[in-house]
């Protein structure tokens, strides 16, 4: 194993020689009060900038992500990102612009701004767009805050509630309890969906509203949608929609159109730009017409040709982010919709549900699936069969995905299914590429029941073998010392 | 798996002991068993508020992070503190490490609860689920 940067350290390693200063020198002390002062020097270590280097290739050589190969991880729409993308966002005149600069020469930036949100409102079926928030869950709080601020506008306290069913992604709880809202959960029925007469039970004055991911995070199409709307608004609530499986029904059909009222987008996810670690990310928040005196502030807006900020809002909920949201995640999710066009975000999208199918359809005949129907862009297998027969555990089967060269797709999620491993190939994955993991899975299926152990102990082909998450989550040593 | 008689048992797979006015809530067998290694036990507040539906506690393990949920109304008047340091006691005895204690303020509604007997047969059907 690597040692860690700590460990490599040699004193004075690396001594740069600077030239001598042109002012007279000012000593900390003569500036900075005594107590703000360090006794002791900072611990960081010293190597040689060659050192340094060979340090973080030869960790970067260890990353894995959808370049290296394929990322099936659920819910989290790992697609590829086409490097045109990094092109268009490196471009001088968006890469080297300051956010003070005069509004008059920043003009090609702030039609990007523009245009984005009108596309994003188009896709979606909303009225407004801000594109402040910097990811999904930041989007899911400033969309929960338009919401709250909308019912108080109109004095209506009461409500302190939010419905979130109970397959929905962890974020939704957390983000209305952020808010200041109670979370009540709402059942699952025996398809997967939302179960209505739950929803109808808990529908109060005392709700705010209900947050929903269509489809959800078993795959599957809330085929009640219209009646949901129904229920929520007929009782005075607003409809939210998590827009992490966006991919799923891009260009078929909108949110806005389904009765939502607030959107959250993740432009990492849906519109091709890094993810995780390749990150910043980027939740851009679309509402209908009549919640947009509460958005987040400035907006856009173009009068003729040219492009302003309006501060002028009084009912907003104020700025959610630092200057205008990550712009160059937004210069490369323009770059996607523009290079695609509408048929190409339509045909991505079809191609996304399509390989989910043709995975499915090949994993049923050696794992449980529980929702065994047509899905959408994602869905869930488990290892039920390979539990009864011999004891192997979702994790133990992740784990040897490893060694075959795979990351293992989102495991023990959604909460409602046993042993979930929650499987999205998108839409960039050949039939080939599908085939070589559908192999990889059966063969893993024919291992549990001839050599279990080689399972149980996995992975094999990694730098750290079975981490002991236990001790990890109960013990974790956070901070190095020597 | 260990379902003590004397106990009532709730949906979500809480138990509870009543001695009066007195109520000792902590979670089931099935429910550690189900969760796997619990690695960090967040206990409610000492004599905080609490409704029949409240969720009281977090129990969070390599798995999954559960609510823990209170039959009962009244006033928490012990907290087993021992948790937060040693999250790993609910796994060793779910029954003998109790999460809290509630002096009840309204009559406990005992009907929505189970027996010991009931709630085998319920935890039987959710095994098959």
């Amino acid at each position: 194993m690597t040692k860690l940067i700590f460990e490599k350290h040699i004193a004075e390693a690396n001594t740069f020689e600077l030239p001598p200063l042109e002012v007279p020198e000012v000593g900390l002390s003569e500036t900075v009060p005594e107590h703000l002062l360090r006794e002791n020097a900072t611990v960081i270590p010293e190597v040689s900038e060659v050192e340094l280097i060979r340090h973080y290739t030869e960790l970067s050589n260890r990353a894995y992500g959808v370049d290296n190969g394929f990322y099936p991880l659920g819910s989290c729409t790992m697609k590829y990102n086409p490097k045109i993308n990094e092109w268009a966002s490196r471009l001088p005149g968006f890469a080297q612009i300051h956010p003070y600069q005069p509004r008059e020469t920043v003009q090609g930036a702030m039609q990007i701004l523009y245009e984005l949100g009108k596309m994003l409102g188009e896709i979606t079926g909303m009225d407004h767009f801000t594109l402040q928030p910097a990811a999904g869950a930041h989007g899911e709080m400033a969309g929960v805050m338009m919401i709250k601020a909308y019912h108080n506008k109109r004095g209506d306290f009461k409500r302190t509630k939010m419905m979130v069913p109970d397959s929905a992604h962890g974020t939704n709880p957390a983000t209305a309890n952020v808010v200041g809202f109670d979370v009540i959960e709402i059942k699952s029925n025996d398809r997967g969906l939302v179960d209505l007469d739950d929803l109808k039970a808990k529908m109060s004055d005392e709700v705010a509203g209900l947050m929903l991911t269509n489809p959800n995070t078993l795959g599957l199409f809330e085929e009640e949608i219209q009646e949901i709307a129904a229920v929520v608004h007929e009782g005075g609530g607003l409809l939210y929609y998590d827009g992490a499986n966006l991919n799923a029904i891009m260009g078929i059909c909108r949110p806005g159109d389904m009765g939502f009222d607030v959107i959250h987008l993740n432009l990492h996810k849906t519109f091709a730009t890094p993810h995780g670690g390749g990150g910043p990310g980027s939740g851009p928040v679309g509402i209908k017409d009549f919640l947009a005196d509460f958005l987040p502030k400035p907006i856009v807006i173009k009068k003729g040709d040219s492009y302003s900020f309006d501060y002028d809002r009084p009912d907003s909920i104020g700025r959610v982010k630092n200057f205008y949201g990550n712009f160059g995640v937004i210069v490369k999710a323009y770059t996607y919709i523009m290079a695609v066009g509408s048929e190409g975000l339509k045909d991505a999208c079809q191609q996304a549900v399509l390989n989910a199918n043709y995975l499915r359809y090949h994993l049923q005949k050696k794992y449980h699936i529980p929702f065994d129907r047509l899905c959408k862009h994602e869905f869930v297998i488990t290892a039920r069969n390979q539990m009864e027969s011999n004891h192997v555990a979702t994790l133990d089967i992740a784990k040897r995905l490893m060694d075959y060269g795979y990351h293992p797709p989102t495991v023990y999620f959604p909460l409602i299914v046993k042993e979930a491993m929650m499987i999205e190939p998108t839409e960039t994955e050949s039939r080939e590429r599908l085939d070589s993991f559908i192999a990889a899975m059966d063969e893993i299926a024919r291992e549990v029941r001839e050599n279990t152990q080689i399972v149980l102990d996995a992975p094999h082909t990694t730098v750290i073998g079975r981490v002991d998450e236990v001790t990890a989550a109960r013990s974790p040593i956070v901070k190095w010392e020597e | 798996m260990n379902i003590p008689q004397g106990l009532f048992y709730s949906s979500s797979h809480e138990w509870i002991k009543i001695e009066g006015e007195k109520v000792t809530l902590g979670i089931t067998d099935f429910a550690q068993h189900h969760l796997g290694d619990i690695v960090f036990v967040e206990v409610p507040e000492l004599n905080s508020e609490v409704n029949v539906g409240d969720s009281i506690a977090v129990v969070e393990s390599v798995k999954a992070v559960s609510e823990i949920y209170s039959p009962v109304s009244g006033t928490i008047i012990a907290v087993n503190e021992e948790l937060e340091e040693s999250p790993e006691l609910l796994n060793e005895d779910p029954y003998k490490n109790y999460i809290a204690v509630i002096e009840v303020s309204n009559e406990i509604e005992t009907e929505k609860l189970m027996s010991a007997k009931d709630y085998e047969a319920y935890c039987i059907e959710e095994e098959k689920k």
